[in-house]
């Protein structure tokens, strides 16, 4: 494996200099705070809070949420690792306006371990702090076991909603009912087909021979429920949908998908897989779910969720009812993510 | 003759020398974990250990505890991830455990042990045979209770010795958390990389108060 060429200058500031360009990015509309978060200038007073983060070299994610009607601040890691604690105690403070602070992110037991210890120090300051993991990968657990999730491309509409639910939250419960609606209506599931790199050295993150494809595996290259043989987009498609519909089924807690039901639909390229690629899986989908009479509320698809130029891709479906349909059509922008108001054939 | 107990100047001294010990064993500690995790943590310890330079050099300290707690500090904030979190909570919880201590003997070695393996399991929710640092800080513990009494010197070289023997006895068993977990059998034969930083830096804590 050849080692990937990097545009970057010290290997140790990486993850500082990624987060200082975002920041340029925004032009104004976000700041660098601490030793690195970056959160919005003009949080209005009152507001309750909504913090995301997670290890960088995602990129976009998880600080490229930060945005209108998306989330206020992210407490962002060195590359693939969890921020420290005082990095996420630094974002709390600034992006807490009284009225408390969801910690909304993958769940990933660094990440756990990091927002936990930040969550300690905040009590101690007084700011309150509530906490909802995303857990939408069905292939690392079944459902009976979804504290053993993990957290993937579902994200992206998870903090989308739960940023729309945080405009209007009267207060820290709602915002955490809402999200926690999210995170349970959504579900993924990937492939990959080549690794990522460490930026740092520009080793491959993982290992897969040149002909088979990791069904289920997640977004570091943890592995999945099957090594497949390489196949085209329409075989594939169904595959990973099925094991999608599959979980709506087995979950006691959700109803399974049936005719009439409206979901929202994300493909997501985990960076090098091109958005050729994403739209003939898209047009394959599409197929799938009207064939079983589901209704397509919305469509995202590009690169959001990324692992350098690892290649692959995964679909996520957000099962909608009116609550979840009202912060969807709500509009937002981002570095990462924006929308108009409303929907595509709304 | 070893020493009947540590000063809280010796404690920092010989956290500092702990620091220079894992720098030097970055590569052993890098190929541990490349055999079943992701490579990072040599590199990560490396991290740890020059913040713990930065904050105990010549800092002076009110008691043994806050020596501690600064170490777990300083790991915390610069390593970042699982393993800043836990070697974290692991100084910070056995530091504070110490309350006033002015000495560190074989009392306060015990209480350092126990609370901070407490703090460690809590805080990852990692049990004995997981194939984690618990793994070699367990039967340290246990070791530290057994030898109350004793000088600190024969303590610590008591303790050091479990820590060992808990890292070799890690090889045999399956991984169940973190990323090696995905490895499931293939993760036995090999150490693992806590469990093998736990040994190195009880060893030297050993050294130190021989």
């Amino acid at each position: 494996m050849s080692v990937q060429k990097k545009l970057i200058n010290d290997p140790l500031k990486v993850a500082n200099e990624l987060v200082e360009g975002l920041v340029d990015a925004y032009n104004g509309e976000c700041k660098y705070v601490g030793s690195r978060s970056i959160v919005k200038t003009d949080i209005p007073d009152g507001k309750v809070a909504l913090l995301v983060g997670g290890g960088s070299g995602h990129e976009p994610i998880y600080h490229g949420l930060v945005g209108r009607n998306l989330a206020d601040g992210a407490a962002c890691g060195d590359i693939f690792a969890a921020p420290p604690p005082d990095i996420v105690f630094e974002a709390t403070e600034a992006v807490d306006k009284g009225k408390g602070v969801l910690y909304l992110y993958g769940n990933y037991a660094g990440d756990v371990m990091n927002f936990d210890l930040g969550a300690e120090i905040s009590e101690d300051e007084d700011i309150d702090v509530r906490t909802v993991l995303i857990w939408d990968d069905v292939c690392s657990a079944p459902p009976t076991d979804k504290k053993n999730r993990r957290g993937i491309a579902g994200l992206v509409p998870i903090v989308k909603l739960a940023g729309a639910a945080s405009q209007t939250a009267e207060s820290l419960d709602e915002l955490e009912a809402a999200a926690k609606k999210a995170v349970l209506m959504t579900r993924s599931v990937g492939v990959s087909m080549t690794p990522g790199s460490i930026p740092a050295t520009g080793k491959p993150t993982f290992d897969i021979p040149e002909e088979l494809i990791g069904l289920g595996m997640g977004i570091h290259g943890e592995p999945g429920v099957a090594e497949i043989p390489m196949t085209t987009a329409d075989e594939l498609t169904p595959t990973m949908l099925d094991l999608i519909f599959e979980d709506f089924e087995r979950d006691e807690e959700v109803d399974a998908l049936k005719e009439g039901d409206e979901v929202l639909i994300f493909v997501n390229s985990l960076g090098a897989t091109t958005m050729m690629e994403c739209l003939i899986c898209l047009r394959k989908a599409k197929e799938v779910l009207q064939s079983k009479g589901i209704k397509i509320y919305d469509v995202m698809v590009g690169p959001l969720v990324t692992c350098q130029e690892m290649s692959g891709l995964s679909f996520s479906i957000t099962k909608m009812d009116d609550e979840l349909k009202g912060y969807w059509d709500a509009p937002c922008q981002s570095v990462c993510f924006s929308k108009m108001e409303g929907r595509y054939g709304g | 003759m070893g020493k009947e107990s540590l000063s809280i100047t010796e404690v920092r001294d010989m956290m500092l020398a702990v620091a220079d010990k894992i720098i030097e064993s970055e590569p052993i500690l890098t190929d541990a974990d490349r055999a079943l995790g992701d490579g990072d943590h040599g590199v990560g310890m490396e991290r740890g250990m020059n913040a713990i330079k930065d904050k105990l050099g010549g800092e002076d300290f009110a008691n043994v505890g806050k020596v501690f707690m600064g170490v777990g500090m300083a790991m915390m904030s610069s390593m970042g991830g699982a393993s800043g979190a836990v070697y974290g909570t692991f100084f910070r919880s056995g530091g504070k455990a110490l309350g006033d201590a002015e000495t560190f003997g074989s009392a306060e070695c015990a209480t350092f042990f126990k609370e901070g393996t407490e703090g460690v399991m809590s805080r990852g929710g990692a049990k004995p045979g997981d194939k984690t640092m618990v793994d070699a800080l367990m039967p340290a513990a246990e070791k530290a209770a057994e030898v109350v009494g004793q000088p600190i010197s024969e303590a610590l070289s008591a303790v050091a010795e479990a820590a060992e023997a808990g890292k070799e006895a890690s090889k045999a068993m399956i991984a169940t958390m973190g990323r090696a977990k995905t490895l499931g059998e293939k993760s036995i034969g090999h150490p693992d990389a806590g469990a093998v930083s736990v040994a190195i830096i009880v060893a030297k804590m050993s050294d130190c108060a021989a």
